[in-house]
């Protein structure tokens, strides 16, 4: 019996030695040199291998950035995070790389209430063959169609289409991979930095009184919003609404100007400007810097903040030495201390 | 002997076709079956693999399990031992002598080492008391008895895209039914060829 255990511990041992001994040689003999940064790169990536780089997997993009092919914040499912590991792995500067991210969002409000349609379209239930006969069966040539190409595309299952046949993009699930915005015949879909929650949801670019007979929803250049934004952030255009994202702080004043509706924001409410009153000193600072002097508040005294007037531009936040500024949205409790006004 | 090695051929690929008969290796015949190039890619790389694993466990069989007696309980482990250093063997060669080759195999190859048929032609050989030749036919002409199903399948499959299926049976339902049909055709082979 011991002989036999023996035998079979000796045997599978030199057999296991020998051919790992054999692995090891060949592995020196055959080593093909690799970029060390791939790995580190196909590391850094999500793994996913959804493909929303347009390159053949996540290994494929750490190839193409290790060359040099493709830039390092290619990978838009990462984002910022994943942007910078891979910065570093390529020695660059973190700053550059970081991008924000974006999700998609559906810039047009003509459902089967708002818009009128033109014909009834009986053929292939998809956006891009219904777009190829006379424009769409809506009024309106710059309306969403409504047959869900975007939600079949989505990768990630983050678009449903609602009852009034406009697609809802679930902003949590959305990867910004902008496959929707690829696909949607009528450019209905765009990516948004998701740090801007004011959009204006119409792209028509016909006059307000052709708007206005094809869709109760567009945008009519009425020119009230450009009037109100304290921040030159939106403008009319070719007879349309655009807003500067880079300049847009989300104040809303323009969403509740606007009379037919066509500026949307993701919330309902605009986030009010607390101020925390154990860190504020009263330097005043914030209450030079707001736009509409919501903040009012003696020299070396805790400050105040009228939450009728403050409109949430988060420029008192920024200006803030000491972090005593928080903004917070009605109904979310992320500060127990703050002098909430009301 | 030439009559017996084209019996082992012919048998292993149509009469006892491992996964049509011996249903072995049915993960990667679904798995890679749905384009006719990759499907191929996938069957070639398998049959180099398995024509090697014959030699291997021939020589471990005879020189290392038999003369020490080991072979009733060792059989199984120092088989499996033997086809996954090959394949990172294999591996290797391919990735150092052609890395289109490498490329073109990409995940297949580390996937062969979980293939159920490289075991089943290890085990077959000692099972039938094979010498060296015979060993490689088997390996051989199991290898290409998976290219031909694999190659008969991606075809079907690539069709199948096309076809109207019923809805409940869309997926990997009919590609099961599919296969189900296949295996009976091959059930026709029976008696073709007298195997031992």
């Amino acid at each position: 019996m011991a002989d036999i255990i023996i035998t079979s511990v000796l045997s599978m041992g030199g057999l296991g030695l020998l051919l790992g001994g054999g692995l090891a040689l060949a592995s020196k003999k055959l080593a093909v040199e690799t970029d060390p940064r791939v790995d580190a790169i196909i590391e850094a990536l999500p793994g996913a291998n959804c493909g929303a780089c347009g390159y053949p997997g996540c290994s494929g993009l750490a190839k193409a950035i290790a060359e040099g092919k493709a830039p390092v914040n290619t990978c838009p499912v990462g984002g910022a995070p994943v942007a910078e590991k891979i910065a570093k792995i390529m020695g660059m500067d973190e700053a550059i790389a970081s991008t924000e991210r974006k999700v998609a969002r559906v810039l047009c409000q003509g459902g089967k209430t708002e818009a009128k349609v033109k014909s009834e379209y009986h053929g292939i239930k998809t956006c891009k063959a219904a777009s190829m006969i006379n424009n769409g069966p809506k009024a309106c040539p710059f309306a969403c169609i409504g047959f869900g190409d975007c939600k079949k595309v989505c990768p990630v299952g983050a678009i449903t289409m609602g009852e009034n046949g406009l697609p809802y993009v679930d902003e949590e699930k959305c990867i910004g991979c902008g496959l929707c915005a690829q696909e949607c015949p009528k450019d209905v879909l765009a990516l948004i930095p998701e740090k801007n929650e004011v959009r204006v949801s119409c792209r028509a670019t016909m006059k307000a009184k052709d708007t206005r007979a094809v869709c109760t929803a567009g945008c009519i250049a009425c020119k009230q919003c450009e009037k109100v934004c304290p921040f030159d952030a939106i403008h009319v255009n070719n007879n349309v609404a655009m807003i500067d994202y880079e300049k847009c702080r989300n104040c809303m004043l323009c969403v509740e100007k606007c009379p037919t509706g066509t500026i949307t924001s993701t919330f309902a409410e605009r986030k009010k400007a607390v101020i925390i009153e154990e860190k504020c000193i009263g330097c005043t600072l914030c209450a030079k810097n707001c736009p509409v002097n919501a903040i009012s508040g003696e020299v070396k005294k805790v400050h105040k903040v009228d939450q009728d007037i403050c409109i949430g531009c988060g420029i008192c936040q920024e200006k803030c030495r000491k972090d005593a500024i928080k903004m917070v949205r009605n109904g979310q409790k992320d500060c127990d201390t703050c002098t909430a006004v009301k | 002997m030439a009559k017996e090695l084209f019996f082992i051929i012919i048998g292993s690929i149509f009469v006892n076709n491992f996964v049509f008969s011996r249903f072995l290796g049915n993960c990667p015949f679904l798995g890679v079956s749905n384009k006719t190039e990759t499907a191929i890619g996938m069957g070639i790389a398998t049959t180099f693999v398995l024509t090697m694993t014959a030699v291997a466990a021939y020589f471990i069989q005879n020189y290392v399990l038999a003369p020490f007696g080991l072979e009733p309980f060792l059989q199984i482990v120092s088989f499996i031992l033997v086809i996954a250093s090959l394949v990172q063997l294999v591996e290797m060669v391919i990735l150092k002598v052609s890395p289109a080759l490498y490329n073109a195999f990409g995940i297949f190859l580390p996937l062969i080492t979980t293939n159920c048929i490289v075991m089943a032609v290890a085990l077959l050989i000692p099972m039938n008391n094979y010498n060296l030749i015979k060993s490689i036919a088997l390996g051989l002409g199991a290898g290409l008895g998976f290219t031909l199903a694999l190659a008969l399948m991606s075809g079907i499959r690539e069709d199948l895209e096309f076809a109207d299926v019923p809805e409940a049976l869309r997926g990997p339902a009919i590609v099961f039914i599919t296969a189900g049909l296949l295996s009976l055709i091959f059930l026709g082979f029976t008696g073709l060829v007298p195997l031992a």
